[in-house]
């Protein structure tokens, strides 16, 4: 009998000690806003998207560590959409109607994007699109903190062409097969018919996502090249493939100097896993390098690599930071500027107060949110990789450049660069 | 495939005439400053002065350029930064104290070619044979009439056969513009020999006619040799073709049968649907990166050899972890292939995820050892990759393993009796449970292996295994089960099939036709290619 009694007291005692505790998380939740971060950080995404995940808790940390927004800390709701596209829709679900997050940084790539975006729409909710992408897509519930077409892809192959380039004549367009590397290859192809280059001078090849065979595709490569005219590649390769396809391009011995390639998915993050000895003098095109020499770069390497050690992320000694990571951050604190000029965290509200926003990004340059259409004017980088793994600057355009989300390039774009 | 032909080559040799009177002059101040010029025409003008120049210090900046250990102080003064300290990039005198604020001078492609040509036309008079064939080969593929006065002395002065073919090759394209219609003629013979796509091209333009329908190369005998030369150039890259082709399907063979051979073993000789095979692979991958990582802290200087004791470790972690498995689920479920299949399933989501937990759910790096890395060229331009040749050998070493093992050992016989009629077996005293545990474990060890392989050229994360498991079972289902020599066939048959198809109509749709053509096969020949023959005891 005692037994039991005392078992019911300590029963009672526990239930109302467990009520105490949800009561007080109620009043802690009242003194935080919810911010959702969703990336993958399994499968064939996650060696892109988990320095996102990271670089996003370190500026809410950084924010919380300077008292937080409107008073109250940030506190972040990590989910793992495991690199498995309908899942992204399910987990933004999650974030939006169960955690109520204030607003969302999350995805990388487009068919992700796609797969969130009308659930954001539905539920009104905010998403800070960090990556470069194929535009052809504006919509009220998402701001796009990476590079348009016109910031990324146009100036890339422009920079082939020119006499610095090598004076590229041939365009091999190799890309993973989904939406963003399609569109960027079609708008590609419409510019380069407009510079005279011919169907014929032309190769657009497709792999499927975690491809990891590239034996073929470089023999083809190789054989396009030998027929003659200066050839260039043009990749668009998303996610861990670019590991094997960059090992096997240093294998087979096709050298920068013969045939370059400029990529537009592959940054410092991707090229940790490669020797990149054989790789030097390929390119890649960015609004940012981690090589970028000025004291705000400077500063964030340091918050982030000091971050990274207290946090024990795997290797911290060696990580680095990419443009999509610079973006991030970017991103997080134009959000915070809106919110304390709306003075609330309402969607409606913050939205209208985005535009116009400026903050001084690592690139060197204060980037600017367009006033009509949710993207932030860019500077735009070509770099060539180092053996290091880093890249050095070749070329910079002198200002930040406006988005064209909707390409000129394709048909029946004229009059849509607006919301 | 051709360099462009950079105008640097003119300046280049419009220097070397100047410069030859004054070979051992230390390269001028103004050179220097030229050198560090944002312009990369001004950039290059001066690397060609200095590879003209030749002197010991010239090409040692250039080198210094090359490696981007070519530096600018804060005061404007050019160092070249080693490993032990610098030196002054005009007089190779070291600099005391270490200039902290020396910023090296970054190149682009362009600039790098122009290093390239500059060190070629001084590597051409090398003393070490490998340092002229390389040179030897950039000349060639960059061969003008301005650098005939390089080329013509280099190839008169040239002993070794293969350097000299080469050069020769280089002028023949150089004398294929000639004024003198017999030096055209032996110069399009002499290019027959040639395996380049671009020579290809550029003996095709003498065949063409133009606007008014008149040949653009008057001379009928050098058009016949440039007709013989192409035909012949053509033979010898269609025959290349088919041979890269070929390597590349052996090579995605290879991997297929490496990925495979265990299942022929769990799956094709004791009949159980493993699920988890995919994960074994994994387990060795994962194995030889923690090989990788020892090698690294305990043994830096060995580093390269971390493959081959990744090897035993590979297989015995992945046996280990098999026969685990094999105890405590599987050997419960013999005889209940749905029950064996949804418990293997689930033991595969459990590896995957104590992966995810020890390891991270990042891919991790696992590098090719140095003598994996790069490749050699073969006939014809052809290179092959050494992580693929290796792993074409290993395959076959493994698969001489496996056929040792099941034809020539006494446990390879009690596995093959326990096979046909468990219940005769045991009958005369054959330990059925205990054979099922190594056999079992053999074939989780060869998955090991073919994940110790997997790791050189894929990549390895904790869902590895799951890319890999559908193509095991094509591999197997598709050879007939129970046999290791249709696992051989449907692998290689596999893998050149992919390797056609690819180059043919793209990856992607190669990898749905190769599904196709499995589903189209099975239903017409469920027992695969080899089917056993003889009586067999369905248990």
């Amino acid at each position: 009998m005692k037994t039991r009694r005392s078992f019911i007291k300590a029963l009672t005692l526990s239930a109302s000690l467990a009520a105490m505790g949800s009561v007080s998380t109620l009043a802690h939740a009242a003194d935080t806003i919810k911010v959702g971060v969703l990336h993958s950080l399994s499968g064939t995404m996650a060696i892109s998207e988990t320095a996102l995940k990271n670089v996003a808790l370190m500026a809410i940390d950084e924010i919380n560590a300077a008292g937080g927004v409107l008073g109250k800390k940030l506190e972040p709701v990590v989910v793992d959409p495991a690199s498995n596209w309908p899942l992204f829709a399910e987990k933004a679900r999650q974030l939006l109607s169960q955690d109520k997050v204030a607003v969302t940084f999350g995805c990388w790539t487009s068919v992700s994007r796609k797969s969130v975006n009308p659930v954001f729409k539905e539920l009104n909710g905010l998403l800070f699109y960090p990556v470069q992408y194929e535009g052809e897509e504006l919509e009220k519930n998402v701001f796009y903190t990476g590079a348009a077409p016109n910031q990324q892809a146009i100036p890339a192959v422009e920079y082939l062409m020119s006499k610095d380039g090598g004076e590229a004549k041939r365009f091999v367009l190799l890309g993973t097969d989904y939406v963003y590397p399609r569109t960027t290859n079609k708008i590609l192809r419409a510019f380069l018919h407009s510079k005279g280059v011919a169907d014929a001078d032309i190769m657009e090849e497709y792999t499927p996502f975690g491809h990891s065979d590239y034996q073929t595709i470089i023999a083809n490569i190789k054989k396009f090249a030998a027929e003659g005219k200066k050839t260039a590649v043009v990749s668009t390769i998303n996610g861990d493939s670019n590991v094997p396809f960059y090992k096997e391009l240093g294998n087979a011995g096709l050298k920068a100097t013969d045939v370059p390639v400029v990529a537009f998915s592959v940054g410092e993050e991707e090229l940790r896993g490669v020797d990149a000895k054989p790789l030097v003098g390929h390119l890649a095109a960015w609004n940012y390098f981690m090589s970028v020499k000025n004291p705000t770069n400077a500063a964030f390497i340091k918050k982030y690599q000091d971050w990274a050690k207290k946090n024990g992320v795997p290797n911290a000694d060696t990580v680095v930071t990419n443009d999509p990571m610079e973006a991030t951050y970017v991103g997080i604190y134009m959000w915070k500027q809106a919110v304390e000029q709306a003075k609330t965290t309402d969607v409606d509200a913050v939205i209208a107060a985005l535009g116009g926003q400026s903050f001084k990004a690592p690139s060197g340059f204060t980037l600017t949110m367009d006033k009509t259409n949710h993207h932030l004017h860019k500077p735009v980088l070509i770099g060539e990789v180092r053996a290091d793994g880093q890249f050095s600057t070749v070329w910079k355009t002198k200002e930040p450049i406006r988005a064209q989300p909707w390409s000129p390039f394709i048909a029946g774009n004229e009059g849509k660069q607006n919301m | 495939m051709p360099l462009s032909l950079p105008h640097l080559l003119r300046m280049f040799l419009l220097a070397v005439c100047c410069a030859l009177g004054s070979a051992h002059a230390a390269p001028s101040a103004e050179t220097l400053a030229r050198l560090t010029d944002d312009d990369s025409d001004t950039r290059i003008a001066a690397i060609a002065e200095l590879g003209a120049e030749g002197s010991a210090q010239s090409v040692a900046l250039l080198d210094a350029l090359a490696d981007e250990a070519l530096a600018l102080t804060g005061a404007g003064r050019l160092v070249i930064l080693t490993d032990t300290g610098a030196l002054d990039a005009a007089t190779g005198e070291a600099i005391e104290p270490y200039p902290d604020d020396a910023d090296p001078l970054m190149i682009n492609n362009r600039v790098r070619n122009a290093l390239q040509s500059a060190k070629a036309a001084t590597n051409i008079r090398a003393s070490d044979r490998g340092t002229r064939l390389a040179a030897a080969q950039l000349l060639r593929d960059s061969a003008s009439e301005l650098l005939m006065p390089i080329l013509e002395p280099a190839l008169a002065a040239e002993q070794d056969k293969e350097i000299r073919s080469i050069l020769a090759l280089a002028v023949a394209r150089v004398n294929l513009a000639s004024a003198e219609p017999a030096k055209r003629i032996l110069a399009a013979q002499r290019l027959g020999d040639s395996s380049d796509a671009s020579v290809k091209a550029m003996l095709a333009t003498l065949l063409d006619k133009d606007a008014k329908g008149q040949f653009i190369e008057p001379d009928t005998e050098v058009r016949a040799a440039a007709k013989a030369s192409v035909q012949a150039i053509e033979r010898r890259l269609a025959m290349a073709d088919l041979a890269s082709t070929a390597f590349t399907g052996l090579s995605l063979g290879s991997i297929l049968l490496l990925a495979a051979l265990g299942l022929a073993i769990t799956y094709g000789v004791m009949g159980v649907i493993n699920m988890a095979h995919g994960e074994l692979l994994m387990v060795g991958a994962y194995a030889t990166y923690v090989v990788q990582g020892l090698f690294r802290t305990h043994l830096p200087e060995y580093i390269d050899s971390y493959v081959i004791a990744a090897v035993p470790v590979a297989f015995l972690t992945a046996a280990a972890v098999g026969m685990l498995m094999e105890r405590t689920v599987i050997r419960w479920l013999y005889g209940r292939p749905l029950e064996t299949l949804l418990a293997t399933w689930g033991l595969s989501l459990v590896l995957i995820q104590s992966a995810r937990v020890i390891f991270g759910p990042q891919n991790v790096e696992v590098a090719n050892p140095a003598w994996m890395s790069g490749g050699f060229s073969t006939y014809a331009d052809i290179v092959l990759p050494w992580n693929r040749v290796v792993i074409i050998g290993f395959a076959i070493f493994v698969l001489l393993l496996v056929w040792l093992m099941m034809q020539k050992t006494r446990l390879g016989m009690f596995v093959r009796a326990v096979t046909q009629n468990r219940a005769m077996a045991g009958c005369v005293g054959v330990p059925t449970a205990r054979i099922d545990t190594l056999a079992f474990g053999i074939g989780a060890g060869i998955a090991g292996l073919g994940g110790c392989a997997l790791s050189q050229v894929a990549n390895v994360g904790p869902a590895m295994g799951q890319g890999y498991i559908v193509d095991s079972f094509m591999v197997v289902v598709l050879g007939g089960v129970g046999q290791l020599a249709g696992a051989v066939t449907a692998a290689m048959g596999l893998g050149l099939m992919t390797k056609i198809l690819e180059g043919w109509a793209g990856a992607v749709v190669a990898k749905i036709l190769v599904l196709v053509f499995i589903i189209i096969f099975i239903q017409k020949r469920p027992q695969g290619l080899f089917a056993l023959k003889g009586r067999f005891v369905e248990d």
